[in-house]
């Protein structure tokens, strides 16, 4: 079955199984491997995309479901935040200004949500946070995530 | 399995010389000369030289610093540039730093040299070394990471000396262009300046430098002239790992490249008994499936393809009768081993029996910890592409050349005709040491990933699911320990005894700080049925939280408060006690709290560093922990780069702080009963407390980080939910726990 998937503003046409999740189309039919592989049941968040600019995660997605979509993954993220050819998203800057980081598995994950949230809800409170940022970091870069996230929400 | 070595033969040397076309070449070694080549044909490009075997200088006057350790988050590709750009004198912004190539030659030597000089090797890190399949006379080529070593092993030992020697060089090269005396001349800023107003860069002097034997102990600077170590500089690895470039080993994409996924027997030790794969191989993308010790491998064209096909592989196994074992039987095991009375000595001091013997007052009781999986975020994977009688491999691992020689055995090839490339972890922690010395029966994800790519003609990624990760890792050893204390009149502890099950590493992990005359501590060695490896901080995590709650439930039981009790026993200890008193007056220990809040306290030396923490917590519906603030000290000796370093310690007491509230690998049926996130749960986001961390640079021999915030956080916990609650938490996790809030008496008694 013929599939459309628009990533980062450009078409695919594949010709994958609708029920294939759209983590396996981008990583290994279209080779981004930006988009992190985590537990294959939505509870860790590192699949993290944001489909007509919502987080969804991709590993239970299935292809069908986003077929036609606008899809954004990591790796279109600066762009899809207005950032120049070659620049970074303001929230990536914050990630490297805070150093948040440690082995970095989740954190496209943890940005694609920590962006579609921003998006929606520009000046979260705390408990806004801690809803809807539910992404497993085994490294435990929480603190860190909370500060960058505030250095681009603070008023 | 020990093992012996004779000291070198040949000193540790620095050894330099000339390379075709003119250039300089330092080598940190045992090996001499030849080990140069090696080096240079790995890494060194067209008119680039080594200065080191670490060390690079490119015409440009780009230094680059290559570090034989992987980088899993803890950061020690940056730390470890610092400490030799410090030496070298280095203008920071012309220094880059990556992971050594897995060859011979980029070996972590000065952590094999520390082994050497008389520091036991972990036998948990043996690696290479402790494998019937690599000769020992090849000891020295550990590239492991673990046991918090790579900043004070290899960077101490290793970076600070190569960078000292080769400023010593730069200038002696600059002297005699010159000529002048090199102390005339002065190094700063990856530039030589001399006498009359000359100057040259690293990158114009690396060639004549070559002519200079570099000194096997080079002057090093001293603390207070430190201009890089010491300060947060930014690390590398970070902006790759902001927008999706940073390539994992489960990243891999060589061209033509197939997928694995297994369907391996659940219950540990099983075999497959027959399978029937026909429906599976009908299916698209499904290449073929390879039998293998414990399970069937489908490989297919996209990951997705192979792992629901091997989930619907008809298969059976013959368990051997394992499905007996459950987590109750191996308790029950623990139970008589410690009922029989039997045990093997760990530390004897004074004379234990008999100060029990004597005693008015005793106290006792019974801990337990069950296993853990690392739960590493990436998914163990392993790509391998088998043609022409070579491989390569592309792979994350805490042992690059030990993961090398492993799949050379396996895939029974030549160790020189593997090519590993080490690709990023994401998350070790323990998990990604390709040996699990001593328990051969229960092959890895590596072994497998070999045994797999000799039946495919392609390379082929063998990738876990998450539920083989958890149910088929090398778990934290489940452990019982029984402790039982005599008091004096003043409530002080007189003697110690611990009788425990399955001693583990590092073997001081049961041994306590405080002053107490009489010790036994001893241990009872049982079979364990379960595949178990080093998890972070390894034996101290289990024995931290015995220890450190027991001496809380000794300081109630004489009425005292926790932390002066301790503070009492540590009167001899100075770097303990004054760790323990920072941890404290930065906690506000003894000062009032909110209603339904109390405080608990622990503190435990490992791998060389001393970290005492205070949790702040309450109980919240229904009847769970809540951990609002945790504080910590830590005297590591010296600090290198203070922001990972905070860092460090707040990843392992996040780390730590899911196991105590969390963590359960439980044993049904011969299998682990957790399958994935949904059940070994993790802390996020929102259960995070405010976590301060707070260095004393001692001067101490400098100490690792990346595991010692792990230990105390569990017994910090526990000890603040007696505090408020008077229950006594024996077992984790604390999830297992109903909690009811406060009896205010017990909320005064701890503060």
């Amino acid at each position: 079955m013929s599939i459309t998937l628009r990533v980062n503003g450009k078409a695919h046409a594949l010709d994958i199984e609708p029920e294939m999740p759209l983590l396996w189309a981008l990583r290994d039919e279209l080779g981004m491997t930006g988009t992190k592989f985590g537990c294959g049941v939505a509870a860790c968040g590192a699949c993290t995309v944001h489909v007509d600019g919502v987080a969804m995660r991709s590993c239970v997605t299935p292809v069908e479901a986003v077929d036609g979509a606008d899809i954004t993954t990591i790796e279109g993220l600066a762009a899809s935040s207005g950032a120049a050819e070659g620049m970074l998203a303001p929230l990536q800057q914050a990630w490297i200004e805070a150093q948040v980081p440690q082995c970095g598995y989740c954190q496209s994950g943890m940005l694609m949500a920590v962006s579609a949230l921003i998006a929606e809800n520009p000046q979260p409170t705390d408990e806004d946070i801690d809803a809807a940022i539910t992404n497993v970091c085994r490294c435990g870069t929480y603190p860190r995530v909370r500060a960058a996230i505030r250095s681009v929400t603070a008023a | 399995m020990a093992i012996e070595l004779k000291k070198p033969t040949r000193r540790q040397l620095l050894v330099a010389g000339g390379v075709a076309g003119g250039g300089l070449l330092l080598a940190y070694s045992f090996s001499g000369t030849s080990r140069r080549g090696l080096a240079d044909k790995a890494a060194a490009g067209g008119g680039e030289r080594f200065v080191t075997t670490w060390l690079k200088i490119s015409p440009d006057n780009i230094v680059t610093v290559y570090v034989p350790h992987a980088d899993m988050g803890q950061g020690p590709i940056t730390a470890l540039a610092m400490m030799a750009a410090e030496e070298m004198e280095a203008d920071w912004s012309l220094v880059r730093a990556e992971q050594a190539p897995a060859e011979s030659a980029f070996a972590n030597e000065a952590l094999g040299n520390r082994f050497v000089a008389g520091d036991a090797v972990p036998p948990m890190l043996k690696g290479v070394a402790n494998a019937g399949w690599y000769q020992v006379a090849k000891f020295m080529n550990l590239q492991v990471t673990g046991g918090s070593m790579a900043v004070r092993y290899t960077g101490h030992h290793g970076m600070r000396v190569t960078g000292a020697a080769a400023k010593e060089m730069l200038v002696k090269a600059a002297a005699a262009r010159w000529n002048c005396s090199p102390s005339e001349c002065t190094a700063a800023l990856s530039m030589v300046k001399g006498p009359a107003g000359q100057s040259a860069t690293y990158g114009e002097l690396a060639a004549d430098a070559a002519d200079y034997a570099p000194s096997a102990a080079p002057k090093l600077k001293a603390k207070k002239d430190y201009t890089i170590v010491g300060t947060p500089r930014p690390r590398f690895d970070i902006p790759a790992k902001v927008d999706g470039t940073a390539m994992y080993g489960v990243d891999a994409r060589p061209e033509g490249l197939l997928y694995a996924a297994v369907h391996l027997g659940p219950v540990f030790g099983s075999s497959v008994a027959s399978y029937d794969a026909t429906e599976i191989l009908a299916r698209r993308g499904v290449k073929k499936v390879v039998e293998f010790p414990g399970g069937v491998a489908v490989i297919a064209d996209n990951y997705w393809r192979a792992k629901e096909a091997a989930l619907a592989l008809d298969i059976t196994f013959d368990t051997k009768g394992n499905e007996a074992i459950s987590s109750e039987t191996i308790y029950a095991g623990h139970d008589a081993a410690l009922d029989a009375g039997g045990s093997e000595e760990d530390r004897e001091v004074g004379d234990a029996p008999a100060a029990f013997e004597g005693a008015t007052r005793i106290v006792e009781a019974a801990y337990r910890v069950p296993y853990l999986a690392h739960a590493c975020m990436e998914p163990m994977n392993c790509t391998v592409w088998i043609r022409d009688g070579k491989a390569d491999v592309w792979l994350g691992v805490q042992d690059p050349l030990g993961a090398r020689a492993r799949i050379a055995e396996v895939a029974g090839l030549d160790f020189e005709n593997v090519t590993l490339h080490p690709m990023l972890l994401g998350g070790g922690f323990g998990r990604r040491i390709p040996i699990r010395a001593g328990f051969f029966d229960f092959p890895s994800e590596i072994d497998f990933a070999a045994m797999i790519a000799k039946e495919v003609d392609a390379p082929v990624k063998l990738v876990y699911t998450r539920e083989d990760d958890i149910q088929h890792d090398a778990y934290r050893i489940a452990s019982s320990s029984r402790l039982r204390a005599a008091l004096d009149d003043a409530g002080m502890p007189v003697a110690w005894e611990n009788r425990y099950v399955h001693k583990d590493e590092p073997g001081e992990a049961p041994h306590i700080p405080y002053n107490v005359p009489n010790q036994s501590i001893r241990f009872v060695e049982i079979d364990n049925p379960v595949p178990r490896g080093p998890w972070r901080s390894v034996a101290h995590t289990q024995h931290t939280f015995f220890n450190e709650s027991f001496v809380d439930e000794l300081a109630h039981e004489a009425g005292q408060d926790p932390f002066e009790y301790r503070r009492a026993m540590l009167r001899d200890q100075p770097r303990h006690l004054a760790v323990l008193e920072l941890a404290a007056e930065k906690a506000g220990w003894g000062r009032p709290l909110p209603a339904g809040r109390s405080r608990g306290i622990a503190i435990q030396e490992s791998f060389g560093s001393i970290v005492a923490e205070v949790a702040e917590i309450s109980i919240v519906e229904p009847g769970e922990v809540k951990v609002h603030r945790v504080t910590a000290a830590v005297d590591c000796g010296e600090v290198i780069h203070p922001d990972t370093a905070t860092q460090q310690v707040e990843s392992a007491i996040i780390y730590g702080l899911t196991a105590a509230l969390f963590g359960e690998i439980s044993i049904e049926g011969g299998a682990v009963a957790q399958t994935n996130f949904t059940d070994y749960e993790m802390l996020k986001l929102a259960d995070t407390p405010q976590i301060d961390v707070h260095f004393i640079e001692s001067g101490a021999p400098i100490g690792g980080l990346g595991e010692p915030g792990t230990p105390p956080i569990s017994a910090a916990v526990a000890n603040a939910v007696f505090s408020l609650t008077g229950q006594r938490i024996r077992q984790l996790p604390l999830k297992n726990h109903k909690l009811s809030p406060a009896s205010g008496q017990f909320a005064q008694a701890a503060d």
